[in-house]
């Protein structure tokens, strides 16, 4: 029986329209900071866009429900902060190496998750995340409740200094577009069609000879590198490393976004993720009726609104074109 | 010695919440197939219909476990009846994060109300005070907890396991369809045992008020070490739910006597390594 979440497929539209989208997503993007949008706000939409489409991977495509993914967030902000602050690395080694920790941290936890499935699954990636929780809680170098603070941002290759507001907010762009790109060719290979089948019929694609176990482990470590991607990026703008997040509840939000956005959808997380981040701002004076909203979102993305806002637009989309 | 034993018995006090807790878990994921995450949510307000019922009302420890237990248990017979059993088609992870969403809710909205810091909550007068065991000092009230909370898990377990109402249950386990074809109404023992379940953590809830103080987060961090436990014990078996929760339980509090720093993560490096040796937990079938 294959335990795993379904996408919707109407939502993978032709390649044209996916092409015209994305160029149109990158210019919206790269013009956002003369039309008046605040690009600190967006780059943290961007920070949390890139981590939703990384767990997206590992959801819409794998089938793979990570409750956990706050790990690998938090473990590459730790690693790039403390090496940018303590060990003076300039801001690409601090990213490459948080993303390198997270990687690795991503093969160990893979290995043991995947031994399990559906629930299971999702109950150890979120036990592993809090054990993680814990660790950073208590190790030294992460100073516990204070975070990891005043990062110095550095400059990108020794040359280009990220304390400029349009040097480091065209950074996070390119990084996100360069982990978008590479997403959707990760999905559209054979590697990412052998992902589907797995999702879609798990003992079928293995008596097709098909190592489902080892697809699974790299999807889960493709995942948990580009999340961290995510991390270290997001630490580097915000100059801070903090528990926030490696809390589950950080794992909860990608859930939210993905699921709101569309999962199994390229365009879903992104979405998702600009519309949670847009409304965590705008609530951010309401205390924990942040909590109770987003709790509604997800009761309501569940019980009626599966396919998420691109999943439904490009469900739309197929019927009206017949 | 004093502090080993001291430990022991906070341990065991823990280990008794597990297992209530994971208990309530292991029933309903064996009828419902879902994970239920608002476990902790409404164990937490299993405590706080508790407390609300002694600072307004007046009424006491006693009624309270019977009381909390119902109010709770219903409203989570009516999360069932409109949310959950539209879901029961879909995918399991459905079920999931819908229950996540709904702790969501209920964890901000006691917190709006109730903020973040504890309410006290008196012991009952019938059980304050202590007993000199010689080697240490025995407080009447955990005493209670652990005797109350071993004869609630063992009467599930006796229901469940000895009865013909359970033996319905654990046939609806294997083949709901089946069982509804033999004339019995599967859907609502679906309703009912999720009713159950969730009583059974509103009890915990209950018992846990007087000792750990009222407060809205109080479910949100057991249960991701409850969600351990059942993974360390498998949710095929009630008594091993039993076993592993008490067992993991003393387990903790061995370790915050020998080796404090690793008090709060020793459950899931259990679980770690128990998933290496026996995929499939302590007491699971692999299915």
């Amino acid at each position: 029986m294959a335990t795993t979440i379904r996408s919707t497929d109407p939502a993978v539209p032709a390649g044209n329209l996916m092409l015209v989208a994305t160029v149109v997503m990158a210019a919206a993007l790269a013009i956002a900071p003369f039309v008046g949008f605040y690009p600190v706000f967006v780059m943290k939409a961007l920070c949390f866009a890139l981590f939703a489409c990384a767990f997206n991977l590992l959801l819409g495509f794998g089938g793979l429900l990570s409750f956990g993914h706050a790990m690998f967030l938090g473990t590459a902000g730790y690693v790039c902060a403390y090496s940018a602050k303590e060990w003076g690395l300039t801001p690409e080694l601090a990213i490459v190496l948080g993303t390198v920790a997270s990687a690795a941290l991503g093969a160990v936890v893979g290995a043991l998750a995947i031994r399990r499935q559906g629930i299971y699954f999702a109950m150890i990636t979120l036990a592993v995340a809090q054990m993680m929780y814990f660790f950073y809680l208590q190790t030294p170098f992460t100073h516990g409740e204070d975070g990891i603070q005043s990062v110095p941002r550095g400059k990108l290759f020794g040359l280009i200094d990220l304390g400029n507001p349009h040097a480091m907010y065209y950074t996070v762009l390119a990084i996100f577009l360069a982990a978008f790109l590479l997403i959707y060719r990760i999905v559209h290979s054979p590697f990412g069609q052998v992902l589907k089948a797995i999702r879609e019929n798990e003992p079928r694609a293995i008596s097709l000879g098909y190592d489902a176990d080892r697809y699974k482990l790299i999807a889960f470590v493709l995942s948990a590198t580009l999340a961290g991607l995510a991390g270290a990026t997001k630490a580097i703008v915000f100059q801070l490393a903090s528990l926030t997040d490696v809390h589950w509840s950080m794992s909860g939000e990608v859930v939210l976004m993905t699921l709101l956005g569309g999962m199994g959808t390229i365009f879903g997380p992104v979405v998702g993720a600009f519309v949670i981040i847009a409304l965590e701002s705008y609530l951010a004076g309401f205390g924990e009726w942040v909590t109770v909203i987003t709790g509604l979102i997800f009761v309501v993305c569940v019980l009626a609104f599966r396919r998420g806002i691109v999943g439904e637009l490009a469900a739309w989309w197929a019927r009206t074109r017949g | 010695m004093q502090a080993l034993f001291g430990q022991l018995l906070i341990g065991l006090i823990n280990g008794a919440f597990y297992a209530m807790l994971s208990l309530g878990l292991a029933v309903i994921f064996g009828l419902l197939n879902i994970i239920n995450f608002t476990h902790g949510a409404q164990y937490m307000m299993g405590a706080f219909v508790a407390w609300f019922l002694l600072t307004k009302l007046s009424i006491g420890y006693w009624w309270a476990l019977l009381l909390a237990p119902i109010v709770v248990g219903a409203l989570g017979v009516v999360i069932e009846r409109t949310m959950l059993a539209r879901l029961y088609k879909l995918d399991h992870l459905y079920g999931l994060l819908l229950t996540f969403g709904l702790a969501l809710v209920i964890q901000g909205l006691f917190r709006n109300e109730f903020g973040s810091s504890g309410l006290p909550y008196q012991i009952p007068s019938e059980l304050t005070g202590g007993i000199n065991l010689g080697f240490m000092f025995l407080p009447v009230y955990r005493a209670w907890v652990i005797v109350a909370s071993l004869i609630v898990c063992l009467s599930t377990w006796y229901v469940i396991e000895r009865t013909k109402l359970g033996s319905y249950l654990r046939a609806a386990t294997e083949n709901p369809a089946l069982v509804q074809a033999f004339g019995i109404n599967v859907p609502r023992m679906v309703t009912l045992t999720f009713g159950f379940g969730v009583a059974l953590a509103a009890l915990a809830g209950v018992m846990a008020a007087p000792i750990y103080q009222v407060n809205p987060l109080m479910g949100a961090d057991i249960i991701i070490v409850v969600f351990a436990v059942v993974v360390i014990g498998g949710m095929g078996s009630i008594m091993g739910s039993i076993l592993t929760g008490f067992g993991l339980g003393v387990v903790e509090g061995l370790t915050k006597y020998f080796y404090p720093e690793a008090s709060n993560t020793v459950i899931f490096v259990v679980m770690v390594i128990v998933l290496m040796f026996r995929p499939a937990g302590l007491f699971g079938k692999e299915r």
